[in-house]
């Protein structure tokens, strides 16, 4: 059974066409993350699901309840907001217990449950602190809390680590993680970050111009991308764009280099392609070439150390890619080397319509 | 040359800066001070020459003739259309400001027409509202003019509360609306907490505007609702001015405002300052 399904869902503002005919089933008990660039709607999609945003057209059902037109507090959905969205007036035990009052749930209730809440949180210590005296983390912990103590069908997160620190973001990634895990229920996930899109989902929903672009599981949409703007926006670095032209199981490249298709990959002789290579797929070539892949001279242009890889430019193709090496395959620029590229996993993309052939 | 050392400069400095603050002080706080002192004199020390600064023995004469008069009433009665009015304005008002910067109501505009309502005259309408209250019965009744000072009032509610509570992050009220709360709800447990300084800020100003107000109390009321604003002038006569009822009214005029102030100072500091500094 499916916990949420939005069919045919449009959003106007106006003249602006924020949603464009959105369908998306979300079965119960799966992370699935809204991801997309600033713009593509993935946030006012979550919050017509909550219904803080009235719908232009489509319906929203949760728990096979149609909800479209339904008040907030109507839908059994928890949300946690990006800007922690806590009560400074309250301290952390009423802040998380607000939600129940609201409700009116008996008292002795409440206490178990924001207790229980606080103790999977790691925050009973702060339960009588106010926000103001809390850190970022400790304040999205809290607002976390306010959400699971509903224990709601459905739970929904508006981009809930933006705020936070690098480390902070780990670390709360891998908690809301272990919080999926841990209560099994449905959740809604939007970022822009890719990273936590891949890490957390176990659907992801990309989107772009108020549609989504692919949906899928996330490393189903890391190899098989269906379109460039999906190759591109997944991974990182970014994917390598090269244009040619198909050449009797070659791709011939912008300036000569032929890089051999790997048996099997049909595409038609002569047809214009982008070749998509992922940085990770382009290696430092040690011995002989394995089946698929292709080795080739280049010369490095530049070196960016990130401790564990080193991610090193060259041109190739009429243009510069990016690969990425282990951190010490590198010493400087201008070094030559021969880099080995695994074509099983290029992408070729029709230039025309922009779909993974 | 030897020039003066550097700390002395500097003492120099704030002993003259603090000589200018008590000197001001004295400017300002002495009419007040005369005020009172007045009415604890008797008629000989008011009038002596000459003056006399502090009374030699403080005696409530003239504040004992005001009750036993019934003029002392006046006082209740102004604290009880100035706080009526402030209640419904606050109330109604913030109600308005609420839809006004929540929904839009009234499209963009509508905020600034209201606050124009403001800027007029009051005395523009004093003779309408006159005549439209003697047809209703309500020249000298209470309804009368806390009707009156709730309408007055609510153009400068709405328009500070609007600014209040346009400061209010909108996650605080969408939260509580997922949570389970409704509109009224989310009015009473996020907005009236989240702008608890403004709303105070807000109702003593408009207290004390009520309070203040001579014109309409003049022209609305006769014996039943007389306010201390309009009692006082009964005490200026052509021939003869009873500075010692003056006086004592005038401090009893003086007291509640004072109170309400000193009582909500920190709310009102807060309160004024608020949205000045984005956090």
């Amino acid at each position: 059974m499916s916990d949420l399904k939005i069919t045919g869902l449009h959003k106007h503002y106006g003249a602006f066409h924020a949603v464009r005919g959105i369908d998306l089933e979300v079965p119960s008990g799966e992370f699935t993350v809204l991801v997309g660039p600033s713009g593509c709607g993935k946030s006012t999609l979550l919050r017509a699901i909550a219904g803080l945003e009235e719908v232009s057209a489509g319906t929203v059902e949760i728990g096979g309840r149609d909800v479209t037109w339904a008040r907030p507090r109507d839908r059994d959905i928890a949300m946690v907001f990006q800007n922690y969205a806590l009560y400074p007036y309250l301290n952390v035990y009423e802040n998380i217990a607000f939600g129940l009052r609201a409700r009116r749930v008996a008292s002795t209730e409440i206490d178990k449950r924001v207790k229980r809440a606080a103790d999977m949180l790691g925050i009973v210590q702060l339960l009588e602190r106010f926000p103001r005296e809390l850190s970022g983390g400790q304040r999205q912990r809290v607002a976390i809390g306010r959400a699971i103590v509903r224990d709601a069908l459905l739970f929904l997160f508006d981009e809930p680590l933006s705020n936070l620190d690098a480390q902070l973001r780990d670390d709360m990634r891998a908690e809301i993680k272990r919080l999926h895990q841990e209560l099994g229920r449905t959740m809604v996930y939007v970022t822009h970050d890719q990273i936590e899109a891949m890490t957390l989902a176990d659907r992801i929903a990309l989107l772009r111009d108020g549609k989504i672009e692919q949906l899928g599981a996330p490393l189903d949409l890391f190899e098989r991308p269906a379109t460039r703007f999906v190759a591109g926006f997944l991974g990182s670095p970014k994917m390598n764009f090269l244009p040619g032209i198909i050449e009797t199981g070659e791709v011939a490249l912008c300036d000569g280099t032929k890089l051999t298709l790997p048996p099997g990959r049909k595409a038609p002789n002569g047809q214009a392609v982008v070749l998509g290579l992922r940085p990770q797929h382009i290696a430092k070539a040690g011995a002989g070439a394995a089946p698929g892949h292709v080795q080739l001279p280049a010369i490095i242009e530049l070196g960016q150390q990130t401790g564990s890889r080193v991610q090193v430019s060259m041109p190739l193709g009429g243009s510069s890619i990016t690969a990425e090496f282990a951190a010490h395959e590198v010493t400087a620029p201008g070094e030559q080397v021969r880099i080995d590229i695994d074509m099983t996993r290029a992408v070729l993309i029709d230039p025309q319509t922009d779909k993974v052939i | 040359m030897t020039s003066v050392p550097f700390h002395r400069r500097k003492e120099t400095k704030l002993v003259f800066r603090y000589l200018t603050a008590v000197l001001l002080v004295v400017i300002f706080v002495f009419p007040i001070y005369w005020l009172f002192a007045i009415s604890f004199k008797t008629p000989g020390e008011i009038f002596a020459v000459p003056p006399v600064w502090y009374p030699k023995s403080i005696q409530f004469n003239n504040y004992v003739v005001l009750f036993k008069d019934g003029d002392a009433k006046t006082v209740g009665n102004s604290l009880v259309l100035a706080s009526a009015s402030t209640f419904f304005a606050m109330i109604f008002g913030t109600i308005a400001a609420y839809s006004l910067t929540r929904f839009k109501t009234g499209g963009e505009n509508l905020a600034v027409w209201i606050m124009s309502q403001r800027m007029m005259p009051p005395v523009a309408i004093a003779f309408p509202v006159f005549l439209l209250y003697v047809w209703l019965g309500w020249v000298d009744t209470y309804i009368g003019l806390i009707i009156l000072y709730t309408a007055f009032s609510l153009p400068y509610v709405i328009w500070m509360m609007r600014g209040y509570i346009e400061d209010i992050p909108l996650e605080l009220e969408e939260s509580a609306l997922i949570d389970g709360c409704s509109r009224w709800e989310v009015l009473w447990k996020v907005v009236f907490p989240m702008a608890r300084s403004g709303l105070f800020a807000t109702a003593v100003f408009t207290f004390v505007f009520s309070w203040n107000d001579f014109l309409f109390a003049l022209v609305l009321t006769r014996t039943e609702v007389t306010t201390y604003t309009v009692q006082v002038t009964h005490y200026f006569g052509g021939q003869s001015n009873f500075w010692s009822k003056i006086a004592a009214m005038s401090v009893l005029g003086t007291i509640p405002v004072f109170i309400t102030v000193a009582t909500l100072q920190r709310y009102l500091v807060r309160g004024i300052s608020m949205g000045a500094v984005k956090g």
